[in-house]
């Protein structure tokens, strides 16, 4: 059960702590664990935060190490960078495919963070009334990303099993179907994410029944791309949300553009 | 020619498929796929799991099965699988697979109830089992044995247990898991039709412009059919409509045009609505001319109790169980059962005695007028105000969703197919659910024509090519005859060569039943064989108690440890699906064969092995004298005329029923096995225990001796060799040729035989009734039916338990496409396992929040008759309506079985298990 594996692991907190002791004993004699312990420095491209966590360089500017989300954590499925790892040290993170975010309602690592570098104030909106509550679904902990050689879904697998797994089934992931034109009589039902409802939390990732997952969650600043808001679809009627945030200044310059006309003019090559 | 991998991955996939498909292959490619597969060997087999019957093609190197593809050849599946039947490769290598007897034993190694199991070997297990049967069965006779069979034995398998228990021990306490599974599927089948078995086949999807589910969560129960479905809504969105009838919305409802959550229990409601729109309201939809040529209207008792204990008061119920157990004597007719049987004459709060309980099946003619009466109450107004099930729909919504489904039915040349499984069939009123289905489709004459019929789902891979065929049932023969007919059981003792008068005409115990004559004391030796009744079985906390603390002795043959092998006192290591040859029969009756591809693990053996090396134990003198069966049967001793046909007392019932002249006819090896094992036949490398075979090849001798039966009874198959040649055959197979469309006489030759016009409901049973009224049957007239089907008239009632302010959460259980069952295959596979863990108990979000519950927090579901503990789940693929919640009943740790009801459709004796009451509240 799952409950019985929650209370068998060992809080990560006290082994993090241990290691870094034994990380300082280390630099007391070698001096190799000092550099680790100054690796929180950089910033790691590939990690994920629990939900409502701010912007990476705020985040590690803020974080305190505590381990408070970590307990906090009824699943125990977070993680503290240790020295060496590569990671920022002592700082928390998610391995999805062995323990993902189980998107639970009431958000307790946000809720506990003393120091606001999980914040509430990012997974929270407002209900039919106007009252502020917590909303898990608005959590960016990460986006969901599909492999679609080694998905079996998209051989024709009846599979989906990232689908049922999903904490927001039909929106964070849909499933598309569409003529399998081998047999020419069964659909293929293959998995689709959407960027807009898809949390991050990794529920996807650790269903996935492939050798290695073929849907996986990776920072959204690595998974997304961005589109122009100088370009709307025009058959798309809310498309224009796009252009939103359009900066004002809409001179552009290339190298082909920067001489001044006089400049280029009164040149005498051809 | 080089060839790249992605290249030589399509190349060999589709000289494969060539090759199945008898094509000739360029010599070039033929040869680049034998170089890189050297040391694998590709045979045809099928999946191990659920009832679609999916081909699939096995890859065996060094004695072990390494990969398996989808068979491209397959016309069921075409080289596809859903994800348990991707990982057939992986279900036989579990790190517990059981290889060693176990017994139960003290500490000077004698069985021992209360002992620890040990390793034995084959030899005291068996002396064991053969002493301990010996001790019951001589004091208790015939009925004080019994065999849990099985939907997921191979057919030769159920065959076996079926001859030994029959006609060695002329008992008829033989019944499968499939009764927990299509027994009511089977009764309405029996009781319209007068012989099993769906008319159509999978092309129906190809052809259908509608799609009905009641009951039946395709999209993870039956995935490939789902994905046909998906195809053919696809082929043509505007046109084809798919409706879901459910009681919460789960993954078919995406497809699905119409969604209808309904309260359970009320499909019986719903579709008495859409009789009466068709009778009251929409007369032109009727096709009068098949309608009189080909149907007559019928039906029975509606005072048939709830298939409990007949005893109410019975010592070993639990104080709280009492109030749902005396409804199997009476019970209040409510207001809405009042208006629902208005016609009977009942009304709110009469007394309805459960008189006809024993009669359950009885049924007779009544006239049209009378049928369009019964139907009068069942109006858009009462049947939405009764029906809806989903407290935040508007009953607006709701009565709109059920004219339009109304409208598909009766829409003239709209082709409708409507699918159910385990929603109608494990129904308090199973069999009243699958007839009215066929009322419905019989009385628009849409059925038994290509995408035009009722069509009953299967769930188990072979419930209908093992279970329902070959009779594993404790009524039942080959064939579709039964015991208590003096016909068919001469039949089968001309067949089966055994003296006049062996087999036992009364019906044995079924399923639940043998449960409780275990809690009894009236059965007192049970034998296991592919299934796990202790986790499947309802009200499963009685049963667990019965097999551990009372005098009897349980034997449980499996290929994994689970709960039925935890109460046993003896556990046999079973071989399992490729390490033996065999056969399964799906849902659209194509019989599939395969041989046997590895050996077994450790010292497993076959349960054929088993049932035919327990035969050994017995001689004709001890099976073959008089047995009391009951008050008023004995059955005679037969040694007399067996001696007068040449047998001997001490002759065994090895010697009689399996290793006969007729058998040993069938040699070892055999062209169609050449390469193959046979470990029955001939052995194999590990000799277990000495063995080396029987010498002959048993599989083919029964199978042919079976196919004996259904020739020139409507349920002909191919003789053995032809079905390793092709991709199964849809039954009957005359000349060579499947069936497709059965009583159909463009496509079914028995259909044709009997000159009926273009429909001929040939089926024998039940064929002869009483006329009546809608209370009774009237008068000692009996009429015949010769090639009609019955269009029954059935009502509403509500369960025995409803929720109430005690109980007050409708419980409903069921499965989840990672899981088969009760996970022993399933949960062995870490990627299954890691998808799907464990049993959640999926509830609505506003119960959740209302009683203050958060997702993933463990509660109590707790009914009268137990508790489990399981998470809450509030989001997901199963979305229930407030009031209710699903548990699926793969994981032990969540043995939901304790809390569900014993409550069986009283015809069929199949448990509901889709309805209980139960209270929830945090662990």
């Amino acid at each position: 059960m799952q409950s019985e594996d929650r209370e068998e692991k060992v809080p990560e907190r006290r082994k993090f702590l241990l290691d870094v002791v034994r990380g300082i004993g280390a630099a007391a004699v070698g001096g190799l664990a000092w550099t680790g312990l100054l690796d929180g420095k950089q910033v790691h491209a590939t990690l994920l935060r629990p939900p409502g966590a701010v912007p990476e360089p705020e985040f590690l500017a803020k974080c305190t190490k505590c381990g408070l989300c970590v307990e906090a954590c009824p699943y125990k499925a977070l993680a503290l960078g240790k020295p060496g790892d590569g990671r920022p040290v002592g700082t928390p993170f998610f391995r999805m495919r062995e323990d993902p975010c189980r998107m639970c309602r009431d958000i307790p690592c946000t809720a506990i963070c003393p120091t606001g570098s999980l914040a509430p104030s990012l997974v929270s909106d407002r209900d039919e009334q106007g009252r502020g509550r917590l909303n898990v679904n608005l959590s960016k902990i990460g986006l969901a990303v599909i492999d679609r050689e080694t998905c079996i879904a998209f051989w024709g697998i009846q599979c989906d099993a990232c689908y049922r797994s999903c904490p927001v089934l039909d929106k964070a992931i849909t499933v598309e179907p569409a003529r399998n034109e081998r047999t020419g009589q069964h659909a293929i039902l293959a998995p689709v994410v959407h960027s807009d409802h898809c949390t991050g939390c990794g529920m996807c990732e650790h269903a996935c029944v492939t050798k290695k997952a073929s849907i996986f969650v990776l920072p959204r600043e690595l998974a997304m791309g961005a589109s122009d808001g100088r370009y709307i679809r025009g058959w798309e009627g809310a498309d224009e949300e796009r252009m939103r945030d359009l900066p004002e200044e809409t001179t552009t310059v290339t190298p082909r553009s920067e001489k001044s006309p006089l400049e280029y003019l009164n040149k005498d090559e051809f | 020619m080089k060839l790249t991998r992605r290249e030589l991955l399509k190349t060999t996939a589709a000289v494969a498929a060539a090759m199945a498909a008898g094509m000739s292959v360029p010599e070039e490619l033929r040869a680049a796929v034998k170089k890189t597969e050297a040391g694998w060997r590709w045979d045809k087999a099928v999946c191990r799991f659920c009832g679609t019957g999916c081909g699939l093609m096995v890859a065996t190197k060094n004695d072990r099965i390494v990969a398996v593809k989808g068979d491209p050849a397959a016309p069921v599946n075409m080289g596809l699988n859903c994800i348990k039947g991707y990982f057939n490769a992986k279900i036989i290598y579990g790190a517990d697979r059981l290889t060693e007897p176990l017994l139960r034993v003290n500490g000077k190694g004698e069985f021992d109830k209360k002992g620890k199991f040990q390793p034995v070997s084959w030899k005291k297990a068996f002396d064991v089992m053969a002493a301990q049967f010996k001790k019951y069965y001589g004091r208790m006779g015939p009925t004080g044995v019994a065999v849990f069979g099985s939907g997921q034995y191979t057919i030769q398998e159920g065959y076996a247990a079926v001859k030994l228990m029959k006609a060695g021990f002329r008992s008829n306490n033989i019944d499968p898991n499939a009764r927990l599974c299509m027994a009511s599927a089977v009764a309405g089948f029996m009781e319209t039709f007068g012989i099993d078995e769906p008319a159509g086949n999978y092309d129906d999807m190809r052809h259908s412009d509608t799609v009905v589910l009641w009951g039946s969560n395709m999209a993870e129960m039956h995935p490939v059919l789902w994905s046909r479905i998906t195809d053919r809504k696809l082929a043509n969105s505007k046109r084809v409509k798919i409706v879901n009838l459910t009681t919460f919305t789960n993954r078919c409802s995406n497809l699905a045009d119409i969604e209808i959550v309904f309260k359970p229990n009320t499909d019986l409601a719903i579709q008495n609505y859409i009789l009466r729109e068709i009778v009251h309201n929409r007369p032109q939809a009727i096709d009068r001319e098949f309608v009189d040529r080909n149907c007559v209207f019928a039906t029975g008792f509606v005072d048939i109790g709830y298939g409990l204990r007949p005893k109410i008061d019975h010592p070993k119920y639990k104080k709280e169980e009492l109030d749902t157990a005396s409804r199997e004597a009476f019970k209040i007719v409510t207001k809405d059962e009042a208006i629902a049987m208005g016609a009977l004459g009942y009304k709110a709060g009469d007394r309805m005695e459960m008189k006809h309980a024993g009669q359950a099946g009885t049924h007779w003619a009544i006239g049209f007028e009378d049928f369009k009466k019964g139907l009068e109450p069942y109006t858009l107004d009462f049947v939405a105000a009764l029906a809806k099930g989903d407290s935040a729909e508007s009953l607006e919504e709701f009565r709109k969703k059920l004219v339009s489904l109304a409208d598909l039915y009766t829409e003239k040349d709209r082709k409708i197919v409507s699918f159910w499984t385990m929603g109608f069939n494990q129904h308090v009123r199973g069999t009243w659910v699958n007839e009215q289905i066929y009322a419905i489709h019989l009385l628009l004459g849409k059925q038994s024509q290509p995408g035009n019929g009722a069509f009953s789902l299967t769930g188990q891979p072979s419930a209908c090519g093992t279970a329902r065929e070959v009779g594993t049932f404790s009524h039942r023969l080959p064939a579709d005859m039964v015991v208590g007919n003096p016909k068919h059981r001469a039949v089968a003792e001309k067949i089966w060569k055994l003296p006049e008068g062996t087999l036992n005409p009364v019906v044995g115990s079924h399923f639940m039943k043998i449960m409780r004559d275990l809690e009894d004391g009236k059965v007192r030796w049970a034998w296991v064989q592919v299934c796990n009744p202790w986790q499947d079985a309802s009200n499963a906390n009685h049963w667990i108690s019965a097999a551990r603390e009372m005098d009897n002795f349980i034997v449980v043959s499996d290929a994994y440890p689970g709960i039925s092998a935890k109460v046993a006192d003896l556990i046999l290591p079973a071989a399992m699906i490729f390490e033996k040859w065999g056969a399964y029969g799906n849902a659209e009756r194509r019989t599939q064969h395969w041989r046997q591809q590895v050996t077994p693990i450790g010292n497993a053996m076959s349960d054929i092995w088993q049932t035919v090396e327990f035969s050994k134990r017995f001689t004709l003198a001890e099976v073959w004298k008089e047995w009391k069966i009951d008050d008023k049967n004995t059955l005679p001793e037969v040694l007399g005329k067996a001696k007068a046909m040449g047998y001997r007392e001490t002759d065994t019932l090895f010697d009689v029923l399996f290793a006969n002249r007729e058998a040993r006819a069938f040699k070892w090896p055999d062209p169609i096995g050449i390469g193959f094992s046979n470990t029955e036949a001939g052995g194999d490398r590990r000799n277990v225990e000495g063995f080396k075979g029987y010498g002959f090849f048993l599989q083919k001798y029964l199978w042919e001796e079976y196919r004996k039966f259904g020739l020139g009874k409507a349920h002909d198959l191919a003789e053995f060799d032809a079905y390793h040649k092709v991709r199964g055959l849809r039954w009957p197979v005359v000349d060579g040729k499947e069936t497709l469309w059965r009583f159909n006489a463009e496509y079914d030759p028995y259909a044709r035989k009997e000159n009926h016009g273009k429909f001929a409901f040939y089926g024998g049973a039940m064929k002869e009734i009483p006329r009546g009224d809608l209370t009774g049957p009237k008068g000692d007239e009996r009429v015949k039916l010769p090639n009609k089907a019955k269009i029954f008239l059935r009502h509403y009632i509500e369960p025995p338990e409803n929720p109430d302010g005690a109980y007050p959460f409708w419980l409903c259980t069921g499965r989840v496409l990672e899981h088969w069952h009760t996970g022993t295959m399933t949960m062995r596979v870490p990627e299954l396992y890691r998808a799907v863990p464990e049993a959640l108990c999926f509830m609505s979000v506003h119960d959740a929040k209302k009683n203050g519950w958060k997702d993933g927090e463990l509660v109590w579901i707790e009914s009268r008759r137990g508790k489990v503990k399981a998470h809450v789940e509030t989001r997901g693929r199963n979305l229930p309506p407030p009031g209710l919640v699903f548990i699926p009943f793969f994981d032990e740790r969540v043995l939901v079985n304790k809390v569900t009801l014993d409550a069986t459709c009283p015809i069929s004796k199949q448990p509901d298990f889709k309805k209980c009451a139960v209270k929830i509240y945090r662990a």
